[in-house]
């Protein structure tokens, strides 16, 4: 039947086609997917040859899990909504939090600022202008459970975008939950704990990758045994991709970096199916919607392959490729800013058509300042909008099974696949790195994009075409200046306040543990429950594993 | 043949989004200007000292975090105190419109923002220097 299909397509290309590109022509020589990916006219049966349904795609909630993790996906359960969500004090955070979360929201991401995320407490010099900026400033437990106040830790999940700090901010987590009555046990939410990422994109490491890749394996290890509802770590795609991947780098990188922390923990001594099942994964949505939707289910076929014939899991949740997805900050413009929600609501479509878990939509302002409360309700709107009136959510992977779309699929895994062999055949993800050969990549398709953006052969509504004057646009968020002020004083009090002894004996057995080989959590555990700061913490691990210092210099 | 002018590319404070910084390094390269790009994470201090150490004509500041207010017109402050207050300084990153008024006061002689074209920056640079 295939051979007949095949046949007509010919036929019809060579004549019905053909006649009408010789009358009205196509609007442009070639399309292709902003990867790169030529496309044809017209997809049918006959371009699957190799297709085995069974094989390939299967079912929800079985392997390999091209159509969904779960066998009923948002007909039982709706994606977590979850706007990412912080800035300035704790205490404002804290009031952002419980608006989104009588508006609707159902799980909570917190944003720390740059200085919480490189271990730098607020009174330090390199902090300075940085307090509050990106996200909540976080010194000393004081501080956290500022911002959880009110907040039931039993009950809700909650994301932290945090690296190269994971381990304190995880144990101030727990330290809260715990003296709230909250056992750890029982905890819901996901760290990033992502430092691979940080080399080459984001840029918020601290240590050298050896010492950082020993930290990423004592938090999953400490999360396996003693929390075993969190997600020890995310794999995150997303910000190689704002730092100018494409889709396929995207997901390469992406599981190239899961390969890399499955075979630390493995190498640590841990059981694949012990730790794998929490293993969690984070993409970024951009506008390109099928090639969008074909990176996601290619995600979740190549994770279960790799995971079953590469380290041997059998777990069936150590299989099955769980995301979180945000929309493309870098695709937004500061111009007509209005158009962003088109452009967020085609980006969302694409992560609920490939499956997401929960997602994040950006707001229509995020070109110019972290969003106003308007504007975020807004874009949570927009998800409710999906989920409510779309009927996207009405049907398990409404795309699958479409010739074009298993043919997207497949082809964006075996570019990806390439990609990966290559990154193996270097040594690994740490040695690429180390080489610069995944920042090169990146960069060098960053400047593709711009160049065709400037020569027009990519077109940007708003930006490079149909481009009008405007004012400029009124209400702004801005982090208030006296933020920094506060948060020094208020750490210069919990530094009166607390115990010396305490701080130091405790921040003596975080040092005594990084020279050794003990996990470094419970020692972080009990420092920060001594309310020692981020800052010391870090500059307890700084002494014994050094600092990150990238090569720079002429490009 | 005329001498390439020496611009700086620099990226003050903790913020490590360097996309942009990058490109624009790369278009100015193309454009036939030496670029020295420090990296993330750069003080003021360390940055003016890169900058009068290579004897480049401009400096350009990226920064996204919001701390440009901060950070940016610090830069020109050293390099006035160094006695180089003719390097000209630009920046760009993610800058409210109605802060690039108190840029420019403080020194910074242009600021491009999201979206800006880098042909816009490369003329810039070229009517700027002579």
């Amino acid at each position: 039947m295939g051979g007949s299909i095949s046949d007509a397509k010919e036929k019809w290309r060579e004549g019905a086609l053909r006649r009408a590109i010789g009358k009205i022509g196509e609007r442009r020589a070639a399309f292709d997917t902003s990867s790169g990916i030529p496309l044809d006219v017209l997809y049918a049966p006959s371009d699957l040859p190799d297709f085995d349904y069974l094989r390939d795609v299967g079912f929800p909630g079985e392997f390999p899990f091209t159509r969904g993790v779960q066998p009923t996906m948002y007909r039982s359960r709706l994606w977590t909504m979850r706007q990412y969500a912080g800035f300035g004090s704790a205490e404002e955070s804290n009031e952002r939090y419980r608006y989104l979360l009588e508006h609707g929201q159902t799980g909570l991401s917190v944003a720390f600022d740059l200085p919480t995320q490189i271990g730098y407490d607020s009174d330090h010099p390199m902090a300075e202008g940085e307090v509050g900026k990106v996200g909540v400033a976080i010194d000393s437990l004081a501080d956290m459970e500022t911002l959880f106040r009110g907040i039931p830790l039993d009950r809700i999940s909650t994301s932290m975008t945090i690296n190269a700090t994971a381990a304190v901010l995880t144990a101030m987590y727990v330290a809260v939950a715990e003296k709230g009555g909250a056992g750890r046990r029982g905890l819901r939410g996901t760290i990033q704990n992502d430092i691979l990422k940080e080399y080459v994109a984001r840029g918020t490491y601290i240590f050298p990758p050896g010492p950082s890749m020993r930290i990423v394996t004592d938090i999953i290890s400490f999360c396996t045994a003693e929390m075993p509802r969190w997600n020890g770590i995310s794999v995150s795609g997303y910000h190689i991709r704002e730092a100018g991947a494409t889709a396929v780098q995207e997901l390469a990188f992406t599981l190239a970096d899961g390969i890399a922390y499955v075979q630390a923990a493995i190498d640590a001594g841990l059981a694949v199916d012990a730790f794998a099942p929490r293993i969690s994964f984070f993409f970024n949505a951009h506008s390109n919607l099928f090639e969008e939707v074909a990176k996601f289910r290619a995600a979740r076929r190549m994770w279960a392959r790799l995971m079953r014939d590469r380290f041997g899991a059998r777990d069936p949740r150590s299989l099955a490729l769980r995301f979180h997805a945000q929309t493309g900050g870098s695709t937004l413009t500061a111009r007509q800013q209005d158009n962003n929600i088109a452009r967020v609501t085609i980006q969302a479509l694409a992560a609920v058509l490939g499956g997401a878990q929960s997602l994040h939509t950006n707001s229509r302002d995020e070109a110019l300042c972290l969003p106003t409360e308007d504007s975020v309700r807004t874009a949570l709107r927009t998800q409710q909008i999906i989920a409510e009136e779309s009927g996207a959510a009405d049907t398990v992977d409404p795309l699958g099974g479409a010739p074009f779309v298993e043919w997207l699929t497949a082809r964006v895994e075996e570019e990806a696949a390439a990609l990966i062999r290559k990154i193996d055949a270097i040594g690994g993800m740490r040695r690429a790195i180390e080489s610069g050969f995944v920042q090169r990549e990146i960069q060098a398709s960053a400047y593709e994009y711009q160049r065709a953006v400037e020569a027009r052969t990519r077109i940007v509504v708003g930006l490079n075409e149909y481009v009008v004057e405007e004012e400029s646009r009124g209400e702004l968020l801005r982090v208030r200046p006296e933020v920094e002020e506060g948060q020094r004083a208020r750490l210069a009090g919990v530094r009166a306040a607390r115990d010396g002894a305490g701080v130091e004996r405790t921040l003596g057995l975080v040092e005594r543990a990084a020279r050794g080989t003990d996990n470094l959590m419970p020692p972080i555990i009990d420092a920060v429950k001594a309310y020692a700061t981020v800052g010391e913490i870090c500059d307890r691990l700084r002494v014994v594993f050094g600092e990150h210092r990238p090569e720079t210099g002429i490009c | 043949m005329k001498k390439p002018i020496r611009v700086l590319i620099a990226k003050p404070g903790l913020d490590g989004h360097d996309r942009g910084a990058i490109v624009v390094a790369h278009a100015l390269r193309d454009a036939g200007f030496e670029v020295i790009y420090t990296g993330i994470r750069q003080t003021p201090e360390q940055i003016a000292a890169t900058a009068v150490q290579e004897d480049v004509r401009a400096v350009g500041l990226s920064c996204l975090s919001g701390a440009h207010l901060r950070l940016f017109p610090r830069v020109v402050e050293i390099l006035r105190e160094k006695g180089a207050g003719d390097i000209l300084v630009f920046g760009g990153g993610i800058v409210p419109e109605e802060d690039i008024p108190r840029l420019k006061e403080a020194g910074i002689a242009a600021v491009f923002g999201p979206g800006t074209m880098t042909a816009e920056i490369i003329d810039y640079l070229r009517r700027s220097i002579t």
